[in-house]
């Protein structure tokens, strides 16, 4: 075990899998001799060479549309896209081409490529290195969502979404790359996909969080356990595939569910897991579920802070929850 | 940078010529997607198969190419390159089969006809959006590389596809990467309405190559001769480490761009009858009689056979199975998620209680 911050869990994470496996490599910009704008591949290219971790020009169509080709062949490609901000030219690529090459194929072509990018806000990154929009990808059918929130998960799913049979769009929460430290297993571990985690258990109210949300959520639910109100906290970590299972265990105790995540609120994920509850949880419910999420603004730079959920909104959703019996 | 490029292929030779031997069985393959072509446009219009994109005028540029590759070599297709599929060995059922969409379609039904893929063939999947197919063989030839396979990859476009944002990811990526990777254009002369002279202001498409520190060569699309020997030096100097070769070949499409277009909207019947002077399978059908290496009679029987083998295979074809109407959940992943078993059920249970009829 060695304590990490997520982004160095991130980093020995990518550096276990290109040491046991030939075909794996890593391309993007600035990923090579720089490391990686957040240094999440620092030192590898150094120990696996430019033919491994491999700096491409400047275009994200250009970087997964070669990794698709790279998986096709039957290599593991991961690529990295410096900021989810930036995914969009490589969009199409991702939704008409990735997440549909072994469908469209008939099973002829899997096509198993890993696209990593930090999102999210909180890091003084204004409109376009902030935004959180993982709802674009958990809505098309054929792609994997992974969202660590701590360093032991960040590499243990990271390995486990390496080794996947299906592309997997691994988000990687910015804000706490460094912020959060934990314990980290050493050599290979996997987590498994489609299993969420009870971060704190409780009985009045179950919180819904993923990545850099989890924390907040964490303090929120500390915060009300000193007001005698014991708050359940849910960490999904995939969002495709989803662990309804959990989800539906927890409100079925609480009878309460708060959904948090700093995407904006229209078509968020939280509405399709509000949805999940109405549907398959209802008799259960005591309250209204309730989400605190991101406004439907473009990020703000000056004021994200009024923008991102933070503990106290999310306890005064948890608590107004809490108080409707 | 062209010319450098070139002087240096030189020192490759052309080892290998025409194979003048092998001339008759290209001839009967482009004979082989001109009667396909001709019967899949009726088909579509009686309403057999509901959707069909032609091919005609483009036959050698196809047949030429494909007959050029070794069969290790991975093909990146568009969704025009039935000539192709062909001299790489599919056969006219799996082809008719993937239009219909029935039960032996390789893609099980879930794409329109013409986006086929052939993975023993080496043929990848094609897509509707223009340009994609073209990154992605570069990623496949650099691949291949870092395995030290001794294959090259090529990908086939049309002329439309030179303005995607892909073409040029593609092209930059594979010089700097010195992919072994061929970029095959085949321009028709049209993207959909649009013709090609508004699609940019280059003289050329291939001297867009320039811009990339890649040699492009323009050849006749109609003479299966000119594509064979430009797709086999391309393919040599990409073997030899010298990177990717960019190939237009300049056809004309003579029919709509797919059973859904009405080409008298944008164009003069005119320009297609001149085009058609030049009808690549024309062109070499005369010759062969010219040099004697065909007989009218001979010529006629060659068409005769492949119209019926064209004939059983339809048969055949409306004669298999329907696809299994649950089989539509199937691949979205290598395992389906809880939620996707959770919809096959629901739907499922939809069909028991006789609300649905598959």
């Amino acid at each position: 075990m060695t304590e990490l911050t997520l982004v160095q869990a991130v980093n020995r994470g990518l550096r276990v899998a290109l040491s046991s496996d030939p075909d794996v490599l890593i391309l993007g910009e600035d990923v090579g001799v720089n490391g990686g704008v957040f240094r999440a591949t620092e030192g590898l290219q150094k120990e696996f060479g430019p033919d491994r971790v491999i700096d491409t020009p400047l275009s994200e169509t250009g970087i997964v549309g070669t990794a698709i080709g790279m998986a096709l062949y039957g290599l593991k490609p991961v690529a990295e896209i410096q900021f989810m901000d930036f995914i969009y030219p490589a969009f199409d690529q991702i939704v008409s081409e990735l997440a549909k090459m072994r469908y469209r194929s008939g099973g002829q072509y899997p096509c198993h490529v890993v696209v990593r990018t930090p999102y999210g806000g909180g890091i003084r990154g204004g409109l376009y290195h902030s935004q959180s929009t993982e709802a674009y990808f958990a809505h098309t059918a054929g792609l994997k969502v992974v969202i660590p929130s701590n360093p032991a998960d960040a590499k243990g799913l990271l390995l486990t979404a390496i080794h996947d049979e299906d592309p997997v769009i691994f988000l990687e929460p910015k804000r706490i790359y460094r912020s959060v430290t934990g314990e980290v297993a050493d050599g290979d571990y996997r987590v498994p996909f489609g299993k969420a985690t009870v971060v704190i258990e409780g009985t009045d109210v179950s919180l819904f969080a993923y990545g850099a949300m989890v924390p907040p959520t964490v303090e929120a639910a500390q915060t009300l356990l000193s007001e005698g109100i014991s708050a359940e906290v849910v960490d999904l970590r995939t969002l495709v595939p989803l662990d309804e299972k959990a989800i539906l265990a927890s409100v079925e105790k609480t009878g309460r569910a708060v959904v948090v995540h700093e995407a904006a609120r229209f078509c968020g994920f939280g509405g399709e897991l509000s949805a999940i509850l109405a549907e398959k949880a209802f008799y259960s419910l005591k309250a209204p579920i309730t989400r605190v999420t991101g406004y439907d603004t473009p990020f703000p730079y000056a004021l994200e802070n009024s923008y991102l959920p933070n503990p106290a909104r999310i306890a005064h959703a948890a608590r107004t929850a809490a108080r409707t019996q | 940078m062209a010319k450098a490029a070139s002087s240096k292929t030189e020192s490759h030779g052309l080892a290998d010529a025409f194979p003048e031997e092998r001339i008759v069985e290209l001839y009967r393959t482009e004979v082989l997607a001109r009667v396909m072509d001709e019967r899949c446009l009726t088909l579509q219009r009686q309403g057999r198969i509901g959707f069909y994109v032609p091919l005609a005028g483009q036959e050698a540029a196809q047949v030429g190419s494909g007959y050029a590759l070794d069969p290790s070599d991975w093909i990146f297709p568009a969704y025009r390159e039935l000539g192709l599929a062909l001299v790489r060995g599919v056969p006219v059922k799996s082809l008719i089969d993937q239009f219909v969409g029935n039960s032996a379609d390789l893609t099980k039904g879930r794409q329109m006809p013409n986006h086929y893929a052939f993975r023993e063939q080496r043929f990848v999947s094609a897509s509707s959006p223009i340009g994609t197919q073209i990154t992605q063989a570069v990623g496949a030839a650099m691949a291949a590389k870092k395995r030290k396979d001794p294959i090259v990859t090529i990908t086939f476009f049309g002329d439309g596809a030179t303005s995607s944002n892909d073409f040029h990811a593609g092209l930059n990526f594979a010089g700097v990467f010195a992919a072994p990777t061929i970029f095959f254009c085949q321009n028709n002369g049209w993207a959909i309405s649009l013709p090609r002279e508004k699609q940019t202001l280059s003289r050329t498409l291939a001297e867009k190559a320039d811009a990339y520190g890649l040699p492009g060569v323009v050849v006749d699309g109609n003479d299966v001769r000119a594509v064979y020997r430009a797709v086999r030096e391309a393919r040599a100097r990409a073997l030899a480490g010298d990177g990717p070769t960019l190939i237009e070949a300049q056809v004309y499409r003579f029919g709509p761009h797919s059973t859904s277009d009405d080409p008298s909207r944008y164009r003069a019947e005119e320009a297609v009858r001149k085009a058609r002077e030049h009808d690549p399978v024309v062109l070499l059908q005369s010759e062969l009689i010219r040099t004697g290496i065909l007989t009218k009679d001979s010529d006629a029987k060659i068409w005769e056979e492949l119209k019926a083998e064209v004939a059983r295979a339809i048969e055949a074809a409306e004669k298999t199975p329907a696809m299994e109407p649950l089989s539509f959940f199937d691949d979205v992943f290598a395992q389906p998620t809880p939620a996707l078993e959770e919809q096959k059920a629901s739907f499922e249970q939809l069909v028991r209680e006789g609300v649905l009829r598959p």
